[in-house]
């Protein structure tokens, strides 16, 4: 059995000097700008200052609810689930799609405030290894709640760009020891990786493990393999 | 105590504040740079929201492993009257600076650099802060490191000619930082963007025992028992001091007790905040409970004392900065009512940490509705305190300063995997 290997990550946020203040503006900006920004604006935005939970789920969204007061196109944009899509290109595709067609459909040429524009910015994520391994899934319930949120973005939400198969790095590990743990798999994946901080993402993902590999109750049945 | 002990006592104090998984995560960060020659220089050693944060920040780069160290460039007379030009040009005002000046800028820096050249040359990285050290870089041909500008300005609408001139020298750094995507201008270097924090363990941010924030209140003729709001800022037209004494009258209608508390420093070198702070006496002529603290420069501990005693604060600007009067009320666990303008809006999201407004009648029925929902008052403060320590406090800042030492250091990808 290959050890968890416990990484955790930070992000250093780099301006782009590009900024719009329309829908149109935003989809022009999209057609070629660096596709770092496509993933910063999905998926680093989580690792931003945060607070308690989040209407959408991407910068784009947000913004178009918030400062462009476009609710359909807030809600068509935050719609778009980054893990359907194989690589950012693909993804900036379902983007230009999804503004286009509300470009179409809208005779209204909404602007943001001009000190709300969209700024675009992208990200450098640095990747570093903590020393630290996981030999007995047990063993989360009590590492999780120490860990950084570096670590949990990178375990849990980072990695569902790098598998394949756009899953988390827990479920990812616990597959490969069995089908023993086939219900905390399915347990993980009704987790909500987007509304909610990652302080609360954490403080969830240990109590799931907590109360998975809690000792079962006399006279009760059930608990996972445990 | 021994020297390693105290060192090892700093991050540690400041992890009771950050929370240990966050000191944990700086040491595994400065791991990767571990020796590696750092060298931050600005123009003053005290005084200033540069110098504050240097004072802790080179520390605990040492404390980390890192051989961080501080440079200060010695000016004369006309040089700080030329950058403190600079300052005010690059928040926007309309000014022309003598060439005569200019040329004493480029000549204490030409001075500076050769006091420097040897600990420059030899360093990793190099932060220069601000303008003032700016042209150091051009007088040390043969640097060997990373050199970073980092800019602590605002910078969103400078003033175009002397942006121009400055600009120059900064086009040959590997990078600059910038405190807001607002602030940051097109350069053909990448371009960070880190927003600036707050010390939990300066004076200005340290609890306070109930007994000596009533003593200071008392000190000034202001009851501590009775409801208060508070403005800390200058007497500046774009922190609309007007504006709050207005939301003030307002919310008296509805809680007649309520005291207001608006301080700020002397306007002294300020001709336009002389006519400004005349104006708000003029406002709150006739009503004691108005309070306008306007004496000269109140300390640290005794600003704290008013944040802390206060139920709400307000930072009603109508243009501002990032706004970090807003960070270290929101720390002491106050609801903030803020203008919806600049870097209030990272820090203010309504009902949770605060209210943004854009009227004085805003502020006002903020302020009615929290002096009327009492237990909002501990929840938003409470949310407030919560979100500064997450994202504005002086350990995150270091985190991403290594970050950025780390990218900068192991090449440009967008991805960097380490060991």
């Amino acid at each position: 059995m290959v050890d968890f290997a416990i990484k955790d990550c930070a992000l250093a946020i780099l301006a782009t000097g590009r900024r719009a203040q329309t829908l149109r503006e935003l989809r022009d900006i999209l057609r070629d700008v660096h596709p770092g920004c496509i993933y910063h604006h999905f998926w680093g935005t989580l690792l931003r200052p945060q607070f308690v939970d989040r209407e959408y789920n991407n910068d784009f969204a947000t913004w178009c609810h918030h400062n462009l007061h476009d609710n359909k196109a807030a809600e068509r944009l935050a719609v778009i689930d980054p893990v359907d899509h194989p690589d950012l290109e693909d993804l900036r595709q379902e983007l230009l799609e999804v503004i286009d067609e509300r470009l179409d459909e809208t005779e209204l040429m909404l602007f943001a405030r001009a000190d709300q524009q969209f700024h675009f910015a992208r990200s450098v994520i640095v990747v570093f290894d903590t020393h630290r391994r996981i030999t007995d899934p047990r063993e989360f319930a009590e590492v999780l709640p120490e860990l950084s949120v570096g670590s949990i973005f990178y375990h849990f939400i980072d990695s569902r760009r790098r598998e394949p198969v756009g899953v988390d790095d827990f479920r990812a590990w616990l597959t490969g020891l069995g089908p023993q743990y086939d219900d905390l798999c399915d347990s993980l994946a009704e987790v909500e990786p987007y509304f909610e901080s990652l302080f609360l993402l954490r403080e969830r993902l240990a109590r799931l493990f907590s109360e998975y590999f809690a000792p079962v109750p006399v006279g009760k049945v059930g608990g996972g393999s445990k | 105590m021994t020297a390693a002990a105290k060192k090892v006592s700093l991050l540690d104090r400041y992890g009771e504040h950050a929370g240990q998984d966050a000191i944990d995560q700086l040491r595994q960060l400065a791991t990767l740079l571990d020796g590696l020659k750092v060298v931050h220089v600005n123009s003053t050693r005290q005084g200033g929201g540069v110098a504050e944060i240097l004072e802790k920040l080179v520390p605990l780069m040492q404390e980390l492993g890192l051989d961080a160290s501080w440079e200060v460039i010695e000016g004369n007379e006309d040089f700080y009257t030329c950058t403190k030009s600079f300052h005010n040009a690059l928040q926007g005002k309309s000014l022309r600076i003598p060439e005569a000046l200019l040329r004493e800028y480029e000549a204490v820096n030409i001075r500076n650099a050769e006091k420097m050249r040897g600990v420059l040359e030899e360093a990793d990285v190099v932060f220069i802060h601000d303008p003032q050290p700016a042209p150091l870089l051009g007088h040390c041909p043969q640097r060997r490191g990373k050199w970073i500008w980092r800019c602590h300005i605002d910078l969103s609408h400078p003033h175009r000619p002397v942006w121009k001139y400055l600009r120059k020298f900064i086009l040959g750094y590997d990078a600059s930082i910038f405190s807001l995507d607002a602030f940051a201008q097109p350069m053909p270097h990448p371009v960070f963007l880190i927003p600036p924090s707050i010390d939990p363990l300066s004076e200005k941010n340290l609890p306070l025992e109930p007994a000596a924030v009533r003593k200071v209140f008392e000190g000034f003729g202001i009851d501590p028992d009775r409801p208060t709001i508070l403005q800390v800022s200058r007497f500046d037209r774009f922190k609309d001091p007007l504006g709050v004494i207005q939301a003030y009258q307002l919310a008296t209608q509805f809680v007649p007790s309520l005291q207001l508390i608006l301080a700020g420093g002397g306007a002294a070198d300020d001709p336009e905040g002389e006519v400004v702070l005349r104006e708000v006496r003029e406002a709150a002529e006739g009503d004691p409970d108005i309070h306008v603290l306007s004496s000269g420069h109140y300390s640290d501990r005794t600003i704290n004392a008013l944040q802390t005693g206060a139920d709400i604060v307000l930072q009603k600007s109508l243009k501002e900065g990032f706004g970090l009067t807003v960070t270290e009320a929101m720390w002491k666990g106050k609801p903030v009512i803020g203008g919806d303008t600049g870097g209030i809006r990272l820090q203010l999201l309504n009902h949770r940490t605060g209210f943004l407004v854009d009227s004085p009648e805003g502020a006002a029925m903020r302020i009615r509705y929290l002096l009327f929902e009492r237990h909002r008052i501990r929840q938003i403060g409470d949310n407030a305190r919560e979100l500064v320590r997450q994202s504005f406090l002086i350990t995150r800042h270091l985190r991403e300063y290594l970050t950025l030492m780390v990218a900068l250091t192991h090449g440009n990808e967008d991805r960097i995997e380490l060991g």
